[in-house]
C-alpha cells in the first residue's frame, strides 16, 4: 500500500458488557482510498466503524481495548477532543437522519458550532459548495429554506453526506448508506463515493457485495467479530485466500 | 352433526357475550356522562343568576352628617333596601370627589342581598311590608337587574352583594406564576439530566422510582411539607402567594419531570446520533436539537400540571390560603387566597346569596381549566411530530 496511512486500529478489542464483539482487529486505512467492510449481520463491522469517531461512547456498558489512530494520534488520547475528532471524521448513517430543520440549517449547523466560517456570504458559499460536492445543489438550490424532511429518501441521504462534508472532514465513515434507498438513489450515492475519494478517506460498511466491488479499493471481511481477510478489492472478490471469504462472497452463507 | 350444532351454539354464545359487553361499556359511558351533565347543568342553573345584580334608584345626600353617619344619606324607608356596603363607601367617595359634598344625587345603587334574591325569585327573608315596597318601586321602574360587574371587580366581602372574585383571581395568578417560575426550570432541568446525561446506576434508579411515587402522593402531604419547610424553616409569610406558589411547585415538580422525560425520550435516537456525528457536544445536542423538538410535549405537560395546580385546594389550606381577602394582594408576600379556596369559603356560608356566587365561582374556575386544557390539546395537535 503505497499511500499514507490515514487511520488504523491496533489490537482492537471491543466489549458490550461481557460480550466480546471485536477480537484483536489490526487494520489500516490508506489515505484517499475507499475501504469496504463486509460480512454477515452481527459480525461487528458496524461496531468497528463506529469506533473510529467514538460513536459507541453513547452506548452504556461498552469497553474498548487497544488503539485507534488518526494520523498517528490515538483518538482516545485526552489531547484529541471527541468533538474535534468527530469534525475530522464525519459519519453518514444507515437511515437518512437530517435534522428536522431547513436544508440550509442542516448544512450550516456543523460549521457554525465548530466556528469554521462566519455567518453571511461565507456560510452561503460553504452551504452551496457542500451541496455541490454531494450532488444535491441543482435539486435544492431554489428551496434551501424548505424543510429537509420533505426531501426524498435519496435526497435526504445526500443531504446527510453534504452535512458531513461541510465540516471538511479528513475521513468519512459510511454505515450502509444506501441500504434504505432505491437502486437509482443508490447509484447516485455510489457515484458520489467515487468522487469523494479524491478529497478524503472513505470507510464504508456494506451488505451489498456488488456495491463493495464497485466502489471500494480495499475490502475487509469480518466474521464473528474477527477480521478474516483484507486486501485489494479485486483480489478479495476474484481470488480470496481464505475459504470463509470465498463462501461468503459466493453467497453460500450470510 | 352433534358436534356441528355445538359449534354453532358456541358461536351464538360468543356473539351474545360481545353484545352484552358492548352494552355494559355504553351504559358506563352514559352513566359517567349523565353525572357530568347533571353537575354542569346544576352549576349553571344555580350560578347564572349571579351574573346579574339588583340595583335600586334612590336619592343620596352627601353632606357633613352623612359622611359621619352614612345611613342618613338615604331616606329611612330606602335604607333597608340599599346595600350597607355601598353606604359605607360614602365617606371614601366624597373624599375622592369633593364636588359631591353638599349635593343630593339620584343614583342607581347596589341593592341589599335579600332584595336581590327576591327580585330573582329566590327564597328570602323579607317582610310583607318590604315586599310591597319593592313591588311599588318596581312599578315605578326604580328597581332593575344589571350585569354584575361587582363580582369581577370586588374582592371577598361579608356582604354577599359586594362579594367578588377579584382578589381570588389575582391571588391565583400570583400563585400560578410563582409555581411556574419554580417548577418549570427545575423540573425541565431535572428531566434533561435524568433522561440525557445521568448514568444508569442504583442511585439514579432510586431517584426515578421516588419521582414516580411523588406524583401519586396525596396533595395535602405537600401542604404539610410546605408548612414545615417554607413557613417554619425559611420564614415565608403565612397565607402569602409565595408560600402557596412554593408549595404547589413541590406538587407540580414530579408531573413536570415525568411529562418532560416522556417528551425527551420520544425524540428518536437518530437525531442524537446525527448531532453527535457532526461533533455537537452533549449539551449542544440537547440544547440545539432535543429540547426544541420536545418543546410541544413539555409545554403540554406543563399546562396540564398548571391546570392541576389551579384547582388544588388542600395543600393551600395548610399554608393558610383559606383566608378572608377583601382587597387584592399587591405583592407575593401579602396574604392572598385562590379561586378554589374562595369557592370553599363561600360554600360554607349560610347566607343564601352566597350559593349562587359559589356556583358562579365554580363556573369561572371550570372555564379557566377548560381553556387551559384546550390550549394543551391544540398545542399537542399542532406541533406534535410523528416519528
Amino acid at each position: 500500500m503505497e499511500n499514507n496511512i490515514k487511520m488504523k486500529s491496533d489490537n482492537l478489542n471491543f466489549y458490550y458488557g461481557n460480550f466480546k464483539a471485536l477480537k484483536d482487529i489490526n487494520l489500516t486505512f490508506p489515505e484517499r482510498k475507499v475501504t469496504a467492510l463486509i460480512g454477515p449481520s452481527g459480525c461487528g463491522k458496524s461496531t468497528y466503524l463506529r469506533c473510529f469517531n467514538r460513536m459507541n461512547d453513547l452506548i452504556k456498558g461498552i469497553k474498548v481495548e487497544g488503539g485507534i489512530y488518526l494520523d498517528e494520534q490515538e483518538i482516545h488520547d485526552t489531547k484529541l477532543d471527541v468533538v474535534e475528532l468527530r469534525r475530522r471524521v464525519g459519519m453518514v448513517f444507515q437511515k437518512p437522519n437530517p435534522f428536522p430543520k431547513t436544508i440550509y440549517e442542516n448544512i450550516a449547523y456543523a460549521p457554525r458550532i465548530h466556528g469554521l466560517v462566519s455567518k453571511g456570504s461565507e456560510m452561503d458559499d460553504l452551504v452551496e459548495d457542500s451541496l455541490k460536492k454531494a450532488g444535491l445543489w441543482e435539486e435544492v438550490k431554489d428551496r434551501l429554506k424548505s424543510q429537509a424532511t420533505a426531501l426524498s429518501g435519496g435526497q435526504q441521504q445526500r443531504l446527510c453526506i453534504a452535512r458531513a462534508l461541510a465540516m471538511e472532514p479528513e475521513v468519512l465513515l459510511m454505515d450502509e448508506p444506501a441500504s434504505a434507498l432505491d437502486p437509482i438513489a443508490t447509484q447516485k450515492i455510489e457515484e458520489l463515493i467515487y468522487e469523494l475519494k479524491e478529497r478524503l478517506t472513505v470507510i464504508i460498511v456494506t451488505h451489498n457485495m456488488q456495491q463493495a466491488a464497485r466502489v471500494s479499493d480495499y475490502t475487509a471481511f469480518f466474521y464473528m467479530g474477527e477480521l478474516i481477510e483484507v486486501g485489494d478489492t479485486s483480489t478479495i472478490f476474484t481470488n480470496p485466500t481464505v475459504k470463509k471469504t470465498e463462501d461468503y462472497i459466493t453467497g453460500r452463507f450470510g | 352433526m352433534d358436534k356441528e350444532t355445538r359449534r354453532l351454539k358456541r358461536i351464538k354464545r360468543r356473539y351474545r357475550g360481545e353484545i352484552s359487553f358492548r352494552l355494559l361499556s355504553i351504559s358506563a359511558i352514559v352513566l359517567a356522562a349523565s353525572f357530568l351533565v347533571f353537575f354542569l347543568s346544576d352549576m349553571v342553573r344555580t350560578g347564572y343568576t349571579a351574573f346579574e345584580q339588583t340595583v335600586v334608584q334612590t336619592e343620596i345626600t352627601y353632606d357633613a352628617d352623612t359622611v359621619e353617619i352614612p345611613q342618613l344619606s338615604v331616606s329611612e324607608e330606602m335604607s333597608d333596601l340599599v346595600s350597607r356596603g355601598f353606604l359605607r363607601l360614602i365617606p371614601q367617595m366624597v373624599e375622592e370627589n369633593p364636588k359631591l359634598m353638599n349635593t343630593t344625587q339620584t343614583q342607581w345603587v347596589l341593592a341589599e342581598a335579600e332584595v336581590d334574591q327576591y327580585i330573582k325569585g329566590k327564597p328570602n327573608k323579607l317582610s310583607e311590608e318590604e315586599i310591597a315596597h319593592i313591588d311599588s318601586l318596581k312599578k315605578e321602574g326604580k328597581v332593575k337587574l344589571v350585569f354584575n360587574k361587582w363580582f369581577f371587580t370586588n374582592g371577598d366581602s361579608k356582604l354577599p352583594e359586594m362579594a367578588g372574585l377579584l382578589s381570588a383571581v389575582i391571588g391565583t395568578i400570583y400563585v400560578l406564576i410563582l409555581t411556574m417560575m419554580f417548577s418549570v426550570p427545575i423540573g425541565v432541568m431535572t428531566a434533561i439530566y435524568l433522561e440525557e446525561f445521568a448514568p444508569d446506576n442504583w442511585f439514579t434508579r432510586i431517584i426515578e422510582v421516588n419521582i414516580n411515587n411523588l406524583a401519586a402522593i396525596p396533595s395535602i402531604i405537600f401542604g404539610l411539607l410546605g408548612l414545615a419547610i417554607f413557613i417554619n424553616l425559611f420564614g415565608v409569610p403565612r397565607s402569602s402567594a409565595l408560600a402557596g406558589g412554593l408549595t404547589l411547585s413541590l406538587m407540580s415538580l414530579p408531573v413536570i419531570i415525568i411529562s418532560t422525560r416522556a417528551a425527551l425520550s420520544s425524540v428518536p435516537d437518530t437525531i442524537r446520533q446525527a448531532a453527535q456525528g457532526v461533533g455537537a457536544s452533549p449539551w449542544q445536542v440537547v440544547w440545539h436539537h432535543i429540547l426544541p423538538l420536545s418543546l410541544p410535549g413539555i409545554m403540554t405537560g406543563t399546562i396540564i400540571s398548571m391546570a392541576h395546580a389551579i384547582g388544588e385546594t388542600a395543600p393551600l389550606l395548610i399554608v393558610g390560603m383559606l383566608a378572608y381577602i377583601p382587597t387584592a394582594p399587591t405583592g407575593v408576600t401579602q396574604a392572598a387566597t385562590v379561586l378554589p379556596a374562595q369557592i370553599y369559603t363561600w360554600s360554607g356560608d349560610s347566607l343564601r346569596a352566597y350559593t349562587e356566587r359559589t356556583a358562579l365561582g365554580i363556573i369561572v374556575l371550570l372555564s379557566v381549566l377548560l381553556l387551559l386544557n384546550a390550549v394543551a390539546v391544540v398545542l399537542r395537535n399542532k406541533y406534535e411530530r410523528k416519528w
